[in-house]
């Protein structure tokens, strides 16, 4: 009898556990989970405004334009088929550059504005960051589907 | 049962991994493939006055080239490109965002393994085949159909493996 | 001819390799002595070949021969000496050979100590560490040869990556790949205690100074690449959770739940198969983490060249070892008799409460980590998974850990009483909590998180002098005669366990009081943060050896006394990469951090300027967890269980000798 309630007793405090720590990470992913949108969809309204999420591409060649105090600088992030703009307010990675790719994490204002939290550059100058060779991809897929 | 957990736990894990594997940014898959080639006319380099369109090449498999001179995978792939043009390769270039002008020089001097090549300075046409980058390599067959992409410069080892056999099945067909 | 001299040696090393790993193990299975003799000789043959592969390669780094590819990829005629030496192993195929320079080093460590162990065993041991060190020699020779000629030779090399050139990250792969790879020895013991039935305390009593060794170096090679990232990307960040990262935590995680299951194990003869399944996911996650950051699966802020063929290589090999060994688990582990009954409240309860919540946090980090990959294989859309989730899962799952530190150690085994334990705590449970809840309320009010790390931190510390006096209270003699007859294993812990609580602190703080500001500064402008006042005096163009640098001159004040800090702004010759030097001025109770962002006309620039309060505690933390790893590896019981088995040995010699 003892032993047998001892077992239960057990078992009852590992599913208990588990429980919570499935709620615990069910709860973090729910809301810290960053999705990631390419400039065409945020111009196609798919993207949420009052949420944060990632906007990839490449920084628009001469649209990088900084404020006098230096600290606030304003770019355009591009698929090649649409155009987000930016505002951040910081320093930029050593390796952000115009044309070159860039992943930039923030919220989108309803003007239109994308006001960035982090702005991520990779350590490799060849390399282009995943999301950002996805959102080029995915923008020619949709300019493939107009043309059609 | 139950310590058969961890090996079924790491069975799925290494499922995941492997399909990861193959989700290489780099290798982004072109949704141009099966379909006709974009259509443009751009002025050909070194021939003031000529123009070039993928009509003109219609009946014949052939090579379109993105390349720029500012870019050293390019190079790099030059040299293997004259040895293709040599055995009879059709190769046509787009020379990519060429701000600089340097490439009707550069042709000059290393040798052009091109029939032709165009000029895209605006960058407007290799979007159009969406190119992310140089070099980038299309096969085109004889009715203006994209057939394949590669992406990065060609050597000896990728020619074998990627572009050979399609050459032949496509060489073929007529 | 030295290159080639090099990738022969490691042709040599294979095959020596191949017979270290299948002749013992024949040899053991059939009680074969000639079989099972040759493993010594094999595995120390195999590390005189691998250690002349490797100088082969230090050698054309040194030399500055371009003709071979990995030089010229990731060396510079201008780079200097100490870099070109390094960058040995800053290369892909460079930290392949290193990784198994040092499996074979541990390989033969394991011949040396081993010689009390019974023959079988030892055999077996050898045999498996043999068989893995045949993957990497394949892997290496097959897809990653660091010897491949170019052909033609380039004028110059194309530079190591400029993030590579730094003293912490010279010594942090080494660090790392010792912990890495020192678990396959807790691993091939348990392999081998699979294979023989044969798993007793005695099984434990072996494994654990290997573990610990392990565990110390990758705690110090974690601690050197957080300290790395923290001076060198000039952001300030300590942690940043990235893939990189948590495949050296997750391991480090996996390691500690293992030494303290089995100390279990050694003490109790209880969790057998627990402590088994551990060693056996420590060094997977070891491979785990090699492969995520060598293949590419993730993306990640550091980036290494990723090929998918080598992938393939390493997800076949990570199958056949871990899914080889978890079979091997599946299949015989009902065979491991688990002893010792105890109670719902004991020092084992603990430990096994201790064990489960490590594991529920790798999980969650491992979770985390493949969470995007997961979703991008089931096509559900790219997403990433940040810090904010990391914080809001582990912190929750390590409190309560950090709780039962306090506790484990002055519980007793079998049976403890709760009631006497709340009579013995009760104090520092109070004065913990009190002081935790003011403290913050001194630098501007209420902050939860801040009182739930200090509490914890004051909470184990407490419990340490607790334990102190408690066990002294009936030694007699001075204090430190006192002292010194406690055992180096009970020092171990207990530092161990303090400077877990000096990193919390560490963190804690600098998470919840840090400052920063980001500014636009002329020649001559002025900041003030935390107190002290920074003067910009401009930056000059400086060249270094293989790089120019903008170095900035930042003048900081504080009631009356003054430092200069000189942060830099690089620029590499031969790849024309930036990169940000930060100025640091180190404190105990603060770090002053000032790193330049970029120019502006006139001689202006932007500037990063931080006061990170108690930040150096983090890594004084790891320095103390590591110290008590190696007081506690070095215990007397160890020693003397290896010198009574020579005696034993010698005189089993001595009767064969006069029989």
């Amino acid at each position: 009898m003892k032993a047998r309630h001892k077992k239960l007793m057990l078992i009852g405090i590992a599913l208990a556990g588990i429980g919570i720590i499935a709620a615990l990470v069910l709860n973090a992913f729910q809301s810290n989970l960053v999705f990631f949108f390419s400039p065409t969809q945020v111009a196609q309204g798919e993207a949420p405004t009052g949420r944060a999420f990632r906007i990839g591409g490449l920084v628009e060649a001469g649209s990088v334009k900084r404020q006098p105090d230096g600290i606030n600088v304003k770019f355009v992030v591009t698929d090649t088929a649409k155009s987000i703009p930016v505002v951040y307010q910081g320093i930029l990675p050593d390796l952000f550059k115009e044309g070159k790719g860039v992943v930039a994490e923030g919220k989108l204002g309803s003007d239109g504005l994308f006001t960035a939290s982090q702005v991520l550059a990779k350590h490799d100058e060849n390399y282009m960051p995943p999301e950002a060779a996805h959102a080029l991809e995915q923008a020619q897929k949709a300019q493939e589907t107009i043309v059609k | 049962m139950k310590r058969w957990i961890p090996l079924i736990l790491f069975a799925v894990l290494a499922g995941f991994l492997y399909v990861g594997l193959y989700l290489n940014p780099r290798e982004v898959p072109s949704p141009f493939i099966g379909k006709p080639a974009p259509k443009f006319v751009l002025p050909v380099i070194g021939q003031p006055g000529t123009t070039f369109s993928p009509e003109q090449a219609k009946g014949k498999v052939w090579l379109l080239n993105i390349w720029a001179p500012w870019c050293v995978s390019c190079r790099a792939e030059h040299p293997f490109l004259m040895q293709l043009a040599q055995s009879g390769i059709s190769i046509y270039g787009l020379n990519w965002k060429d701000k600089d002008r340097e490439a009707e020089a550069l042709l000059n001097q290393k040798g052009s393994p091109y029939i032709v090549t165009v000029d895209d300075l605006d960058g407007r046409v290799g979007i159009d085949f969406g190119v992310t980058g140089t070099p980038e390599t299309f096969v085109i067959d004889q009715a203006g159909i994209i057939r394949m992409k590669h992406i990065g410069p060609i050597d000896e080892a990728v020619w074998k493996k990627k572009f050979e056999p399609l050459l032949d099945k496509l060489e073929k067909t007529t | 001819m030295i290159p080639e001299l090099g990738h022969f040696a490691l042709v040599v090393a294979l095959l020596l390799a191949l017979t270290q790993g299948i002749l013992p193990l024949i040899g053991a299975h059939r009680g074969n002595a000639t079989l099972m003799g040759v493993a010594r000789p094999a595995a120390q043959g195999q590390f005189v070949f691998v250690a002349f592969a490797f100088g082969c390669l230090a050698w054309s780094f040194l030399n500055n021969d371009f003709s071979v590819e990995n030089v010229a990829r990731n060396s510079f005629s201008q780079l200097p000496e100490i870099y070109r030496f390094t960058a040995t192993w800053g290369s892909h195929e460079g930290s392949l050979l290193l990784w198994t320079l040092i499996l074979s080093f541990w390989t033969v460590a394991v011949t040396v100590f081993s010689r009390h162990l019974p023959e079988d065993m030892a055999s077996r041991v050898i045999g498996v560490m043999g068989l893995i060190s045949v993957g990497f020699l394949a892997f290496m020779l097959a897809t990653s040869n660091p010897f491949l000629r170019l052909i033609p030779m380039p004028p110059d090399g194309s530079d190591l990556n400029p993030l590579l050139q730094d003293m912490g990250m010279v010594i942090h792969p080494p660090m790392l790949y010792m912990g890495y790879v020192g678990f396959s020895v807790a691993f091939a013991f348990a392999i081998a205690a699979l294979l023989s039935g044969k798993l007793d305390v005695a099984w434990a009593r072996w494994s654990r100074p290997w573990t610990t060794v392990a565990w110390m170096f990758l705690t110090m090679g974690t601690a050197l690449g957080s300290w790395w990232a923290y001076y060198e990307l000039g952001w300030g960040g300590w942690w940043f959770w990235d893939p990189t990262e948590n495949a050296s935590f997750m391991p480090w995680l996996a390691g500690t739940a293992l030494i303290h299951s089995l100390a279990v194990t050694e003490k109790r003869g209880a969790f057998k198969s627990w402590t088994v399944l551990l060693a056996i996911t420590a060094f997977s996650l070891s491979l785990l983490g090699t492969f995520l950051v060598r293949s590419g699966v993730l993306s990640s802020v550091h980036a290494f060249a990723t090929d998918p063929g080598r992938g393939v290589f390493i997800l076949s090999f990570l199958g056949v070892v871990i899914g080889g060994s978890l079979a091997l688990y599946a299949w015989r582990a009902p065979r491991l008799m688990t002893g010792g009954a105890f109670s719902w409240f004991s020092r084992e309860a603990l430990l096994l409460g201790n064990n489960v919540l490590l594991l529920a946090a790798l999980g969650s980090v491992l979770l985390g980590t493949l969470y995007p990959l997961f979703m991008d294989a089931l096509g559900l859309g790219k997403i990433s998974v940040g810090p904010p989730y990391f914080n809001a899962v582990f912190i929750p799952l390590i409190s309560p850990v950090l709780f039962l530190t306090g506790i484990g150690p002055l519980a007793r085994w079998k049976q403890a009483s709760l009631p006497d334990m709340v009579s013995r705590l009760k104090w520092a449970f109070a004065v913990a909590l009190i002081v935790a809840v003011i403290l913050p309320f001194t630098t501007g009010g209420m902050n939860l998180m801040a009182t739930l790390g200090l509490f914890l931190a004051l909470w184990i510390l407490f419990t340490i002098l607790i334990g102190f006096a408690e066990r002294l209270k009936n030694v007699q003699g001075s204090l430190m005669q006192k002292l010194s007859s406690l055992p180096r294993g009970y020092w171990g812990m207990q530092i161990a366990h303090a400077g877990l609580a000096v990193g919390v602190i560490g963190a804690t703080v600098v998470s919840n009081f840090q400052s920063e500001r980001d500014v636009r500064m002329n020649v001559g402008d002025h900041v003030e943060l935390a107190g002290y006042r920074f003067t910009f005096q401009g930056v000059k163009e400086v060249p270094g050896p293989n790089y120019v640098a903008g170095r900035g001159t930042v003048e900081v004040e504080k009631s009356g006394s003054k430092f200069v800090l000189h942060p830099e702004k690089r620029i590499y010759n031969a790849s024309g990469m930036p990169m940000t030097e930060a100025g640091i001025d180190y404190g105990i109770f603060r770090d002053v951090y000032v790193s330049l962002g970029e120019q502006l006309e006139n001689g202006a620039w932007t500037v990063k300027v931080y006061h990170k309060p108690f930040v150096d505690w983090l890594w004084g933390g790891a320095f103390l967890l590591a110290l008590g790893g190696a007081l506690a590896a070095s215990d007397r019981r160890y020693r003397i269980a290896l010198r009574k088995a020579e005696k034993a040995t010698d005189k089993l010699a001595a009767k064969g000798a006069t029989a």
